[in-house]
């Protein structure tokens, strides 16, 4: 049984590495050079905050977890606490009740800040649009850098999100440190 | 419906489901599918004494502006932030009185990949005293979004009221609309929607079965199940162009048919979870380190259960034989014949053995629907005519019920009830029987939606 596997590890054809959509890349690029975006490191951590999801997009963002799309590759990890986060990234309509949280969230994360609003809720309220419970999409919070629609949309679909942010990312002019 | 008199409505026997109100009438719905109201007099009506009512009455006040007199519990549901600036302050948060004794609050925005909303949890050291949840956080306003809209475009609301669960809540609304309206979905699509339901159970089973093991730092099941659950989400995108197969279940039927390709896709995806399951039950069962942190953690009484006539693997794993699948009972599973496992221990352990045994029914639901799928058509019209209907469907976590009303094709009036709603002061109790750090082992094992109370 396990020669069978080893064997099996042996013959098998490693996936075609992730790319992400050139097009994306360059128009975020476009973005973070306008707005003066500095650099970020190469290994980014992810803070997630639900804001009023169906727990849908949950699900598939944590999938991208799992040992098949194995997000770590990347070098992009989740973390619980916002002090050590990069990355905002939203799930969910912007509700009414969750306001407050998500400001402060974002006002405990150290600038620079990347915003990314996934799934066809954060990005404009989705099927709940005009709910008068709900302030509309991540947009109506945050100032959002990169949105990825789905409903939900699939751990693949995030993925290619995220490596489009790394690369453009990576193009970012570097902060400019005064010495001391 | 039976219209009761205020005092029959107070004293009315019968395991109780789910409350609600509308503009006249004040609704409670029983086991195993009893329908009972009474009018609303200057917008109240009497409490009722069931240990689960507390949520619906905060839900029916928060929402609709109704109160239950003499109700024990009036802290808001979902309303948390009446003033306009939505700066309300925090409410004061009661402790058990005694020497040493602090509160941990925990929330909204949780440390793992999941739903919002707030705990505060009253500890003695590490002992866990009391845990109040604060829901609401996810609140969306769907039930307004439903009103005013035909069955057919609002099925896309109930498809999101709880997304892990999306199939067992479009069957429920669907039911709903069909007993509302008097259509007989054909054979076709309801064997397909059960194929369905089955497959989110066991994507749903496995995924929180492994997450459980994650918890605990047993990675070994926490990767594999994820790797079941990808195969049969990726099997589900093959069969039915979604991987969770939303928006496939239409009132009068399904969205559409099954993929070329897709039954072959689910039947393996099927086989190699049957084929490695053995082998990861006795893993469950067998390592000291796993067994050591859920056995005995959690506990939910089977009187407990009883008292909120808890549903789903919850109620299972402590004593209670309800599935909605049996009673009241839904095609087609009238044809398949349903073992309902049982156990008394009613901790962590339990729930997963639960989930295990019905991981085995479920694979021999979908190979046996699959096998017998008859032909036909997919889909009937809705008539644009009147009448109030319920529809129930067993989601992997328990019953969901619909209630809907509806007026010339189109809804005006509706009611869900996520088998979540009973389960919420369960885990409230639950957490109670063990330390601070197992708190989220037994929030994961009773796995609670958020959106599907928050509404």
């Amino acid at each position: 049984m396990v020669w069978k596997t080893i064997a099996r590890h042996f013959i098998a054809q490693p996936a075609a590495p992730r790319k992400a959509n050139s097009a994306a890349v360059a128009a975020l690029r476009q973005r973070l050079t306008a707005a003066g975006h500095e650099k970020l490191g190469r290994s980014l951590a992810i803070r997630h905050v639900a804001a009023g999801s169906c727990n849908g997009c949950e699900l598939e963002l944590r999938a991208t977890q799992n040992l098949i799309y194995d997000l770590t590759q990347y070098g992009l990890s989740f973390t619980p606490s916002p002090r050590h986060a990069d990355i905002l990234l939203i799930t969910g309509v912007a509700g009414g009740n969750m306001l407050t949280a998500v400001r402060e969230a974002r006002e405990a994360m150290p600038d620079p800040v990347l915003v990314i609003a996934v799934g066809d809720c954060a990005v404009d309220g989705g099927v709940f649009k005009g709910s008068p419970a709900i302030a509309g999409g991540a947009d109506a919070m945050l100032q959002v850098d990169l949105v990825v629609a789905g409903c939900p949309p699939a751990p693949a679909q995030i993925i290619e999100g995220l490596l489009a942010l790394l690369e453009a990312n990576d193009t970012a002019p570097r902060p400019v440190r005064v010495p001391r | 419906m039976r219209l009761l008199s205020p005092e029959d409505w107070r004293d009315f026997p019968g395991k109780f489901i789910a409350l609600w109100t509308d503009a006249h009438y004040a609704y409670a719905l029983y086991q195993p599918a009893q329908l009972v109201a009474t009018p609303l007099v200057d917008g109240a009506y009497p409490a009722l004494s069931h240990r689960g009512a507390a949520w619906f009455q905060r839900l029916a006040h928060d929402s609709n502006g109704h109160k239950a007199i003499g109700a024990a519990d009036t802290r808001p549901a979902i309303e948390h932030f009446r003033s306009p600036d939505g700066t309300a302050a925090w409410p004061e948060f009661s402790s058990p009185g005694g020497e040493g004794i602090h509160q941990v609050a925990v929330g909204p925005i949780h440390a793992a990949i999941i739903e919002p909303g707030h705990f505060r949890f009253s500890l003695r050291g590490e002992e866990v005293l009391k845990l109040e949840a604060r829901l609401g956080y996810s609140h969306k306003g769907t039930l307004g979004l439903i009103r005013g809209k035909s069955p057919r475009l609002a099925a896309r609301f109930a498809a999101r009221v709880s997304g892990d669960a999306t199939v067992a809540h479009g069957i429920a609304f669907a039911h709903a609309a069909e007993a509302a309206l008097g259509v007989t979905p054909p054979e076709r699509a309801v064997y397909l929607r059960a194929v369905m339901a089955e497959i989110e159970r066991l994507a749903n089973h496995g995924g929180d079965i492994g997450a459980i093991a994650g918890d605990v730092g047993f990675a070994f099941l926490d990767a594999r199940f994820a790797w079941h659950r990808e195969a049969l989400c990726e099997a589900a995108r093959a069969a039915f162009g979604h991987r969770l197969m939303m928006d496939m279940v239409i009132p009068g039927g399904a969205a559409g048919d099954i993929l070329p390709g897709g039954m072959a896709a689910i039947l393996a995806a099927v086989l190699a979870l049957e084929n490695e399951l053995p082998s990861l039950t006795r893993v469950f069962e067998d390592y000291a380190s796993l067994q050591d942190r859920l056995v005995g953690t959690g506990i939910v009484s089977p009187q407990l259960a009883q008292a909120y006539a808890a549903g789903g693997f919850t109620g299972r794993a402590s004593g209670q034989d309800h599935d909605a699948r049996v009673s009241p009972g839904y095609a087609p599973y009238e044809h398949f014949g349903l073992e309902i496992p049982v156990e008394q221990d009613g901790d962590v352990a339990a729930r997963i053995r639960i989930r295990l045994a019905e991981i085995i029914e479920s694979i021999r639901f979908i190979r046996d629907m699959l096998k017998n799928l008859p032909d036909g058509a997919l889909a009937v019209a809705m008539p644009a005519e009147s009448g109030s209907g319920l529809g129930v469907a067993e989601s992997f976590r328990g019953p969901v019920w619909y209630w809907l009303s509806i007026d010339s094709g189109v809804i005006t009036d509706v009611f869900i009830a996520d088998a979540s709603t009973l389960q919420w002061p369960l885990l409230e109790i639950a957490a109670t029987t063990a330390i601070l750090a197992d708190f989220p082992l037994i929030n994961k094992s009773i796995n609670a939606s958020y959106s599907g109370v928050d509404l």
